[in-house]
């Protein structure tokens, strides 16, 4: 069934940005453990890169936990929407939970009836986090025979991800204006706060924007 | 326990914790089209931050290095609306080439 394969070939090539995050997790100085530990129960991409950037970048502990936990209140919307489809009870809903992400959710309503979503919604998720664990470990393993993070350009993976993920975001204006503002309003603030601690102030902009 | 180990288990349990949350509320008590303007935006101003932070910061000193011609590469392939894996390679080698 071509869902099934769609879905799995989404796990595959998202999957693989995972040796990325282990490869930059690695050059931030986190250990193979911690890394692999990020994967498989944080298991949320954006909030992973965050997080590692910002104390590898000497960030508070307090400015990374609050800058990954508000990346992912996304997965956390997409959960209301999941739940709808899925209609789950008990410990299926805790492994749903875990699974619902960006690409699950994204492939599940991509779908016309609601036995494919929930056929999408599975094979995705479990696809994406097989692999991304999979490609974390080897890109780990990878970044601690490189050496020299800059040297290799590991350096960029993180905000080149970035780059890439918001893109086809910014379609309005609005949209546009807030993230070229959060970019200026964070780097104006760095030389006045701590380390890890304008990109958070950011969400003020969220919620102007927001708010109407 | 080292600072380090006490950030990947306290964000991990934020995740998760937030997911759950997700699968748990009622739809009609979050869906207010402000809740959603707003929760629209935080992902977008997050990840334009911390691609300035992370390519024009040091510390905190602004600075324009290497990583600035990589992500002006990153710019240039999403713009081409080239494939996920290029955007990214081209960044990096891009970056690696100029540090070197």
């Amino acid at each position: 069934m071509s869902v099934k394969r769609d879905s799995l070939a989404v796990g595959v090539a998202v999957g693989a940005a995972g040796a990325a995050f282990g490869a930059v997790s690695v050059s931030d100085h986190f250990s193979i453990l911690q890394t692999c530990i990020l994967s498989l129960v944080l298991f949320s991409g954006a909030s992973q890169f965050a997080l590692v950037g910002i104390i590898g970048s000497g960030g508070s502990a307090l400015g990374a936990i609050a800058t990954g936990a508000f990346l992912g209140t996304r997965n956390g919307l997409y959960g209301i929407r999941m739940a709808a489809l899925l209609q789950n009870r008990g410990w299926r809903k805790l492994v749903a939970a875990q699974i619902t992400i960006d690409e699950s959710t994204g492939m599940a309503i991509a779908q016309s009836d609601a036995a494919t979503a929930r056929t999408a919604f599975w094979y995705t998720g479990f696809g994406v986090y097989f692999f991304w664990n999979l490609f974390t470990l080897l890109g780990a393993l990878g970044a601690k025979a490189l050496g020299n993070a800059a040297a290799w350009g590991l350096d960029v993976a993180s905000p080149a991800i970035f780059v890439a993920v918001l893109w086809p975001r910014l379609l309005k204006r609005s949209t546009k204006l807030a993230a070229v503002f959060a970019a200026v309003w964070a780097l104006s603030l760095t030389s006045f706060l701590p380390v890890g601690t304008p990109i958070l102030t950011t969400v003020i902009i969220a919620v102007i924007a927001g708010w109407k | 326990m080292s600072s380090t180990w006490i950030v990947v288990i306290a964000t991990s349990a934020a995740a998760f914790g937030l997911k759950y949350l997700g699968h748990l509320i009622p739809a009609r008590y979050l869906e207010t089209p402000r809740f959603e303007r707003i929760t629209n935006y935080i992902p977008i101003v997050l990840l334009s931050g911390l691609i300035a932070m992370q390519t024009f910061t040091d510390k905190t000193k602004l600075v324009i290095d290497h990583r600035a011609a990589g992500i002006a590469v990153a710019f240039v392939g999403v713009i081409a609306k080239l494939p996920f894996p290029l955007v990214i390679i081209g960044a990096m080698a891009t970056s690696a080439i100029v540090y070197r």
